[in-house]
């Protein structure tokens, strides 16, 4: 059982059933930390990747869905010392409190910006309904994602 | 004390270099305590190293639960020791290397934690310059000459210049503090009371290992349990074959009604669990009560009545007005985000475990007891978990993986509770009821005051008695857990918050605290105050309005404490308060106050509501809050956790419950236990009272209760309907408007 991914722009073979979600596979074979586990329902958006540019739940994907095509965790995005946009608006709003959920929020920022570099309130708010927050972070997130719009736009 | 003054004076004048007081410490008075958490650990070097490398190593028992706590203690050091603060390491929360600070709960890190580093370092500085004044001879003030500090942790006594780092071996934190060496003066200060970034943001925006769901260590196995279906279900059969036949199953482990299964790869544990649940028969029996009864069920139960506030005895006022209102509360989750998680490995008859549990010296003596193991073979190493608001399923996964660790040979374990395990068995925020009556006078000043709060206890955190971990409960030999805690006054548990910060003649408040539980509780952020504030807040405006008074104006008149008075005022301002704004309109503005505990935070808080009669939905469109939390070490910081204290309110005000049938807990995913998400989020703006000459206070509970209150009191003016059952759901609007 070898499954081949694309990962970050790296191509990368890991020994996991075809079954697995691709969570696990993220987390434990390829020891990238940025996807957590939250509810593994699909309910919480804690486990967001993109595959193909698309927030997707790794949670709840097969791993053998992901075969051929592009898969982005938050660690592709950009790093501490060069952040994307998202990333580095996050830092600058200081929009974390304990963080685990964040990984969730960045990625659907990222994809959201990519197809509406110039959001409005509420679209920030739709794209993020569907990803919780239990420390209340949410306004700082709405205002990280709307810095990293006003960067990219610029 | 002149020679004082002009070294402080000349210290102002100098900017960035300032002045230290190489005065012989005067002992501390007798029978004084040591300040804040020095008094329990009072050697220095359980508090700091300073190393000749140019670091200095914190050791705190305090722990980041991502309220940016070990950022507030980075600032303290900097300041205190004159140093940069990318100089300072921190270990926190490590059984075999910091102090015992108990738990980091009930907002008291900053005031026991934080107060205790800033002492120590103001004595280590206070070493260091009687040891540079050995080297390079006293100095005479009398002659002008001065001691001076650099922020690069360099002190220079006239001409001459030596820095920590070249005496760290001569500095001898081998000793007990004495707590009486000055600290910096407020002027003086540079990283406390500015915002400064968190130090755990930067890895937790891009991926960088920073929980204990994080940690991979070498031959590391992963584990789940399989818990009973309900809290009193036996196991009456159990096919363990079926389990153990499994791909990359290492271990299946029964030890009574605890079932739990270790293999190689995470799927594989979770699907091993998915057939342990198959592979066991279980007889259930209803034991809970009727949830549309719960209540009643709790006032029925045996209570211990406790006055806690009995004032203006004699006969009852002649009254104007006289009011009164039942308030509940249903039990609430702590719904942590990421479910628990701990790493454990026992290798050569010692047992360590990874945690993100609130207390790690508790939770090491609970092990101890549930494992019937020598406390000193148990290390227990705090990381960071997902926010917990309380104790949720820390310290119980931690059992979990320990149990299962001894059966995976010397390999670590990691456990992390799937999304059913935590909303069904984390210990709740317990149910509560509470009973008001006031009476106004005829110029509407409150002449008479009681509340009467039922509750179960509002903590089953490790203690020294019994074992308050789950699986213990359920093993072959099981543990029982220790006896139910009172919280005393003044900070109180489920009767916190219950006697007002308002001047009022004649009151009487009672706790009654009810031993059993029919659900599992503990604390949940807040404690009693959330409902107790919720309801006395409630009751004020009531009564403003049977007295004809702008509720604003009704509780300054009833306050003579100068900073509620303030707070209140700021909050007003902020949201352009307006006495006399016509209600029914669909729209409504309230306000809540309270001082937390009645001895941390003050905050105040406006909250603007649209409730939508068809639907009974409400959405908090704003809130404006104001808060003094005394000497502000982070004021972003405090912001952070003041504005998320209020969404969080919002969100048990307006939609959270915890729902059972007879036999279990239904409310087991996010589906079934709604939490606010972002379209229903009100715009919010946080003032800051900054008093840099007060002590700084607990701030990170001091939102929930008055945020609740200025809600309900908001959905009253938008509709005339006042509602006193939590939480304040569409159901129930639709239902009062009839």
């Amino acid at each position: 059982m070898a499954i081949e991914l694309t990962v970050n722009g790296k191509k990368t073979t890991v020994p996991a059933a075809p079954d697995t979600p691709l969570l696990y596979v993220l987390r434990n074979d390829l020891e990238l930390n940025g996807a957590k586990f939250g509810c593994g329902l699909g309910q919480c958006g804690a486990c967001t990747v993109l595959v193909d540019g698309k927030p997707i739940r790794s949670c709840s994907l097969a791993v053998e869905e992901a075969v051929g095509k592009a898969i982005t965790t938050i660690e592709g995005l950009g790093t501490i010392e060069k952040p994307h946009p998202v990333q580095k608006a996050f830092m600058e709003e200081q929009a974390a409190q304990c963080g685990y959920c964040i990984n969730g929020m960045v990625m659907t920022a990222a994809s959201l910006l990519q197809h509406n570099p110039k959001p409005s309130d509420g679209d920030i708010r739709q794209a993020l309904a569907g990803n919780l927050c239990r420390c209340g972070t949410h306004a700082r997130i709405l205002r990280a994602v709307a810095r990293a719009a006003g960067e990219t736009a610029r | 004390m002149s020679a004082l003054i002009s070294r402080r004076r000349f210290g102002q004048g100098l900017g960035a270099l300032t002045i230290a007081f190489s005065l012989i410490p005067p002992a501390l008075a007798d029978g004084a305590k040591l300040p804040g958490d020095l008094a329990g650990t009072p050697r220095l070097d359980a508090w700091l190293r300073i190393d000749a490398d140019g670091t200095v190593t914190v050791f705190t028992g305090k722990v980041e639960l991502g309220q940016g706590i070990l950022t507030a203690f980075e600032q303290i050091v900097a300041d205190e020791l004159y140093i940069d603060p990318a100089r300072i390491r921190i270990i926190s929360g490590d059984t075999a290397q910091t102090p015992d600070e108990g738990f980091t709960a009930g907002s008291q890190s900053m005031e026991y934690g934080g107060t205790a580093l800033r002492h120590a370092c103001a004595e280590a500085r206070q070493i260091f310059v009687q040891l540079a004044e050995k080297r390079f001879g006293t100095h005479d003030p009398s002659k002008g000459e001065m001691v001076l500090w650099h922020h690069d942790g360099s002190i220079q006594v006239n001409d001459r210049k030596v820095t920590l780092w070249e005496l760290a071996g001569e500095i001898d934190l081998h000793r007990e503090a004495t707590g009486t060496a000055p600290l910096k003066q407020p002027a003086a200060l540079r990283y406390i009371g500015k915002n400064r970034p968190r130090r755990d943001i930067p890895a937790k925006v891009t991926g960088g290992a920073a929980y204990v769901q994080d940690i991979r260590l070498p031959g590391m196995l992963f584990g789940r349990i399989s818990r009973p279906p309900s809290y009193a279900a036996q196991l009456a059969d159990f096919d363990e074959a079926r389990v153990k036949k499994l791909p990359g199953v290492v271990a299946v482990v029964r030890d009574g009604r605890f079932l739990g299964v270790v293999a190689e790869r995470e799927e594989w544990a979770i699907a091993a669990r998915d057939e342990l649940a198959r592979a066991a028969k279980w007889h259930e029996e209803a034991r809970f009560p009727a949830e549309s009864d719960i209540y009643k069920y709790l006032k029925s139960l045996p209570a211990e009545d406790h006055v806690i506030a009995d004032k203006g005895g004699g006969p009852a006022p002649a009254s104007h007005v006289s009011l009164t209102g039942s308030f509940t509360r249903p039990y609430t989750a702590h719904a942590s985000i990421g479910p628990s998680c701990a790493v454990a490995q026992l290798k050569d008859g010692k047992l360590t475990v990874w945690t993100h549990s609130q207390g790690v010296f508790p939770l090491q003596r609970d092990l101890a007891k549930a494992l019937d193991m020598d406390v000193a073979k148990i290390r227990c190493i705090h990381g960071e978990g997902s926010g917990c608001y309380g104790h949720n399923g820390a310290d119980d996964v931690a059992l979990d993986a320990a149990l299962l660790a001894r059966a995976a040979g010397s390999r670590p374990v990691k456990v992390q509770w799937m999304r059913d395990d935590e909303f069904s068995w984390e210990p709740f925020g317990p149910a509560m009821s509470i009973d008001l009556r006031a009476s106004l006078n005829e110029v509407g000043a409150i002449v008479d005051w009681e509340h009467h709060v039922w509750t179960n206890t509002h903590t089953t955190r490790p203690q020294k008695d019994g074992v308050n971990l789950l699986a213990a409960w359920h093993l072959a030999q099981p543990k029982a857990p220790g006896k139910p805690l009172m919280i005393p006054q003044p900070a109180g548990g489920g009767d916190r918050n219950a006697i007002p910060l308002y001047d009022l003649p004649r009151q009487k408040v009672v706790h009654h605290f009810i031993p059993q539980m029919p659900i599992r509780v503990s604390a949940l952020r807040g404690l009693g105050a959330y409902a107790n504030i919720f309801a006395v807040e409630t009751f004020m405006d009531d009564l403003a309005k049977a007295a004809k008074v702008d509720p604003v104006e009704f509780r300054l008149r009833h306050l003579s404490d100068p900073r509620a008075n303030a707070v209140i005022q700021r909050a007003a301002a902020l949201a352009g308060w307006q006495p006399g704004l016509p209600g029914g309109t669909g729209k409504g503005r309230g306000v809540g106050f309270a001082k937390y505990k009645n001895l941390s935070a003050y905050l105040a808080v406006i909250v603007d509501v649209e409730v939508d009669r068809a639907s009974g939905k409400v959405r908090v469109t704003q809130a404006k809050a104001a808060i003094d939390a005394g000497q502000t070490v982070n004021p972003n910081g405090l912001i952070n956790q003041t504005e998320g204290g209020i969404i969080q309110a919002v969100s048990w005000t307006l939609k959270e419950q915890v729902t059972f049938s007879t036999e279990h807990i239904t409310s087991r995913d996010w589906v079934r236990y709604p939490i606010l998400a972002f379209p229903e989020v009100p715009a919010i703006e946080v003032s800051v009272l900054d008093r840099p000459e007060e002590r700084s206070l607990g701030a990170g509970e001091a939102a929930q209760g008055p945020a609740a209150a200025a809600i309900g009191n908001a959905i009253h003016h938008a509709t005339g309907v006042r509602l006193r059952d939590l939480p304040l759901s569409p159901e129930r609007i639709k239902g009062a408007f009839g």
